[in-house]
């Protein structure tokens, strides 16, 4: 038994679990989320390529050989980060949250069934299970924000799941044009075979199939204009939920960019490269400007991480040209991954106590909640890049990466667009700590006078998630080393 | 054993229930229905031991009958519906029964299981039918059949109009499909399809207008059966009208052996590049005007019912856009497997809704509020269905649509891509309805403002949805099997 299986196969069971018996579905979901974290860490430990592509753990399983689809798992580097990502997530969503009062199965066994898709999807080598797998993640989010989002949950959750699902049509679209493109004797969904017929020259697919991946996988990410389902949702939803998706599950898109648009299409991403570039500027400065003008905590929160999805991009479309744009990007969402976790596993706590978003209600709740206010704190300047965390890191080597792939013509697209980015990390600093100020300091209204302090529970994962994010902070070489090998354009 | 015994055995065992139930009038009537039920099961195993070379090549009946991988496939495929559809009669029997005017307790009914039998006889001859006289024949057999039925519940106005509907229309389709079979016969002089397959090579171009006219009337007939654009008006008030049973059935097993009977009639006529090229854009533009039909129709629905229908008039959609991109190869195994995902998806929601109408006595959207807490099984069931019918991944339905698309990429049809797309999208909106009716939306109230109670389902019923539940599943992520079995 592969150990990848068994790292999918736990969350699945778990969730099965959850439904049959509602009653111990939080229980049940934090031994999953548990063993899974530690599963995870010690496969990254132990890790060694089986062989020359960079792979390891690999485990295949025929399903339709004839046409290329098997069920075919293995990781390199990138996905073992990736998986790890979304195991600590799991565990600290599972971990922060409170069991509902109506349907406890359900919501756990949601959960786990978002964590157990985005698993198989870093997990698998075959593309058209790593699509399946994504897709897992649809109909739990649909329920969950639902029944439980708040707010206008139900325009919401219509708008996130057909607004995806559109979006992963797309796709598909895209991934079967890919699969079409090969030579027919050779035509298979593996992602090893895809980057080696790249690489041969074999594989030169019509422009309208890099645009249809852009595309798809740019709604997935939120990429500007197509963002409009995410600061909403994000708002919305439940926290676990909201973790998963902003932090895991929208890295599907961009792992998927990485791993098979990079390698591809290394011509076209340079040849449309301004486009993008004008796409990232929308992303990073527009948005930036939106996330100020919010009034209200989660939507800011939700804003703010589709612009740092901008940041990943530049280092997406700098990639072609410098190594270092890429493997910043995917250090990047690592960091960006942990600390917008982080973010929403507060807000949902603080949302639970005070019922209220709005920073005109809030304020001066550091008096009562001195160590939500303390955490809360860790991941402002997690997310907006004080040095020391994984976010800093990743945003310096992509300004970098993205500088040098301009080349030394003085105000080349790159380098603009670079500029535009540096000016976000001011933006991002300034609602950052505005909206830090407004709900932890300042005046408090009488009423916040009696807010119970964060569970235990939630205090040590937000923790978790801050640690992972300075360790990596603190040594990128760690992960880049990992990664570097599988976001090298041929 | 020879395959033309096993359509004669069900049709003897339709006669025989029929006289057993005249003349027997003590037995209770559901034991017909589960010696029907026996009956199918048993010619369904028999179908795994029918072997096409043990079909006498010199007997009259082979110019007409033929049992190739596709039409035992096929066959297998019909005698399951059929299965289903029993299963669903038999929990259905008390509703049929309001609905008739007996004076004995369960009078009327018993006739219901042979004409089900009547009609999976005459769709496994479909699906073998290799001559236009043959086709006729057969589908005749399965339209009467389906008049008596579609019009069984006599006190129910919904059902005497969904019967003439079907009358009227059918009629016209008949006459249509007789006029196209003549024109065809003085073009060709020949009604037998291999011996048209063997002409169309070196085909004179004069006859291209006679074969074209001929054609075009007998798309028409087929079409009404497929429900294409624009010949599906009659489906959604006869769907709803019909005794729910009978809707499934002529939903899955009529329209996937129509659906058989259009690719055979093609086959020949597609070897001819010059018939192709002016067949091909037609259906193609058929294809594209019933996914959008089908698609926009079935957003405002609030009948169930009405809805299966125009999700039905869609996947014919899906499945003539498998047909418009034969040249790609490997699109009739897309067809076959669609068919298959569409057969288990299809049945899973009319299961669902034959428990959930008995229960409450009628079929509107709003009955399905808050099932996930009336019925958990039932709830996780249709949104496994619904989900299947709306192309998400991990169901058969999304392997379905998966492998439709790509053979329509394969065979360039770009635009009615582009178009089945937006239909995908629309397909999220209305049967994700469903799943929020049942998940999102609060449990119905009494009049006297107490919930409703619990919703309970028979063991044979059960066994089967959970039968379904499991297909759904496995051939979403291991279609293997399927494909196995065809050519």
């Amino acid at each position: 038994m592969s150990p990848l299986l068994v790292l999918i196969l736990l969350p699945v069971l778990g969730a099965l679990f959850c439904f049959f018996a509602p009653k111990s579905a939080r229980h049940t979901a934090l031994w999953a989320a548990t063993l899974n974290t530690i599963l995870s860490v010690s496969l990254l430990l132990f890790f060694k390529p089986a062989e020359e592509s960079g792979y390891g753990y690999l485990f295949f399983l025929p399903v339709l050989e004839k046409y290329g689809i098997n069920f075919f798992l293995g990781a390199d580097g990138f996905s073992l980060v990736m998986l790890l990502l979304s195991a600590v997530v799991t565990l600290a969503a599972v971990w922060s949250s409170k069991a509902p009062d109506k349907m406890p199965g359900l919501y756990y066994g949601g959960v786990l069934l978002i964590s157990a898709g985005v698993l198989g999807a870093f997990a698998s080598v075959d593309i058209f299970f790593f699509y399946l797998f994504h897709e897992l993640a649809l109909i739990p989010t649909f329920l969950l924000i639902g029944i439980w989002g708040t707010g206008d949950r139900q325009r919401i959750a219509w708008k996130i799941t057909i607004y995806l699902a559109f979006g992963s049509f797309l796709l598909l679209l895209g991934l079967i044009g890919l699969y079409l493109a090969m030579p027919a004797e050779v035509r298979t969904f593996d992602m090893r075979v895809v980057r080696l017929l790249a690489e041969q020259g074999m594989l030169q697919p019509h422009l309208a199939v890099y645009f249809l991946l852009l595309l798809g996988f740019g709604i997935l990410v939120s990429l500007f204009p197509f963002h409009t389902w995410a600061p909403a949702a994000y708002a919305s939803a439940p926290a676990p939920v909201a973790m998963l998706h902003a932090g895991v599950l929208k890295k599907f898109g961009l792992y998927g960019l990485f791993r098979l648009v990079l390698p591809v299409f290394p011509a076209e991403v340079q040849a449309y490269a301004p486009l993008l570039l004008a796409l990232i500027v929308g992303n990073i400065l527009y948005i930036g400007y939106v996330t100020m003008a919010q009034k209200r905590l989660d939507l800011m929160a939700g804003y703010s991480s589709v612009m740092h999805m901008g940041y990943i991009f530049l280092g997406f479309a700098a990639g072609v040209l410098s190594q270092m744009g890429s493997s910043g990007a995917v250090l990047l969402m690592l960091g960006h991954g942990l600390s917008v976790a982080a973010l929403f596993a507060l807000i949902g706590q603080l949302r639970e106590r005070t019922g209220t978003m709005e920073f005109s209600e809030l304020g001066g709740l550091g008096r009562v909640l001195p160590k939500a206010g303390l955490l809360f704190g860790l991941a402002t300047m997690a997310s907006l890049g004080l040095p020391g965390f994984a976010n800093f890191a990743g945003e310096v080597m992509v300004f970098f990466g993205a500088v040098a792939a301009g080349g030394h013509i003085l105000g080349n697209p790159f380098q603009l667009t670079t500029l535009a980015a540096v000016w976000g990390v001011v933006i991002s600093a300034v609602y950052g700590l505005r909206a830090y100020r407004a709900v932890f300091f300042g005046e408090m209204p009488d009423r916040w006078k009696s807010l119970e302090e964060l569970p235990l529970g939630t205090r040590l994962s937000v923790l978790l998630l801050l640690l992972c994010s300075l360790a990596a902070g603190f040594y990128p070489q760690m992960i880049i080393q990992l990664i570097t090998p599988a976001v090298l354009v041929p | 054993m020879n395959p033309i015994l096993l359509e004669t055995i069900i049709v003897c065992a339709g006669f025989v229930l029929l006289l057993a139930e005249a003349l027997l009038p003590k037995i209770p009537k559901q034991v017909f229905g589960y010696l029907a039920l026996a009956v199918v099961l048993a010619v369904f195993l028999l179908c795994f031991g029918a072997d096409a070379s043990k079909m006498n090549p010199d007997a009259p009946y082979a110019q007409y009958y033929i049992a190739d991988t596709v039409a035992l496939f096929f066959k297998k495929f019909l005698l399951l519906a059929t299965a289903c559809v029993l299963i669903f009669s038999l929990e259905f029997a008390p509703t049929l029964q309001r609905f008739l005017p007996s004076e004995r307790p369960g009078g009327g009914i018993g006739e219901m299981y042979s004409l089900i039998l009547f009609a999976c006889a005459g769709m496994m001859w479909m699906v073998s039918a290799n001559n236009f006289m043959m086709i006729f024949v057969s589908v005749e057999l399965v339209t009467i059949s389906f008049y008596i039925m579609v019009a069984y519940m006599r006190r129910s106005r919904a059902s005497l109009e969904a019967g003439i509907k079907l009358l009227i229309l059918g009629g016209i389709s008949t006459g249509m499909n007789v006029f196209g079979i003549a024109w065809m016969l003085g073009a060709l002089g020949t009604t037998n399809l291999s011996q048209i397959a063997a002409l169309t090579p070196t085909l004179d171009p004069k006859l291209y207008p006679a074969i074209l006219f001929s054609l075009c009337f007998i798309l028409m007939a087929i079409g009404f059966k497929i429900s294409a654009f624009p010949f599906q008006f009659w489906v959604p008030d006869v769907y709803q009208g019909a005794p729910t049973p009978i809707t499934a059935f002529l939903a899955v097993a009529s329209k996937a052996s129509a659906f058989i009977v259009l690719m055979r009639i093609l086959e020949p006529f597609l070897r001819s590049p010059a018939l192709a090229e002016r067949l091909i854009p037609a259906i193609a533009v058929i294809a594209a005007l019933t996914l959008l039909m089908g698609n926009l129709a079935a957003i405002p629905q609030t009948n169930f019912k009405r809805l299966l229908a125009y999700s039905g008039i869609s996947h014919a959609g899906y499945l003539l856009m498998g047909i418009a991109s034969i040249a790609s190869g490997n699109a009739g195994n897309a067809i076959a497997y669609y068919l298959v995902a569409y057969l288990i998806m299809t049945m899973l929601a009319f299961g669902v809704l034959v428990v959930v109408s008995n229960t409450v006595g009628s079929e509107n959207l709003s009955d399905f509020n808050g099932l996930a807490s009336r019925s958990p099984f039932l709830a996780a069931a249709l949104t496994i269905g619904c989900l299947s019918l709306a192309g998400i991944p991990f169901t058969a339905g999304f392997i379905g649509k998966f492998f439709i698309f790509q053979s329509a990429v394969a065979a360039g049809q770009i635009p009615l891509v582009i178009v089945g797309v937006l239909a995908v999208a629309c397909g999220y909106y209305y049967y994700l309805k469903v799943v929020r009716a049942m998940y999102w939306l609060p449990v119905p109230q009494t009049s006297e403002g107490a919930a409703l109670p619990a919703i309970s389902v028979s063991r044979p019923l059960a066994a089967l949805l959970a039968v379904l539940v499991v297909m759904t599943l496995i051939f979403g992520v291991y279609p293997a099997p399927i494909f196995a079995l065809l050519p």
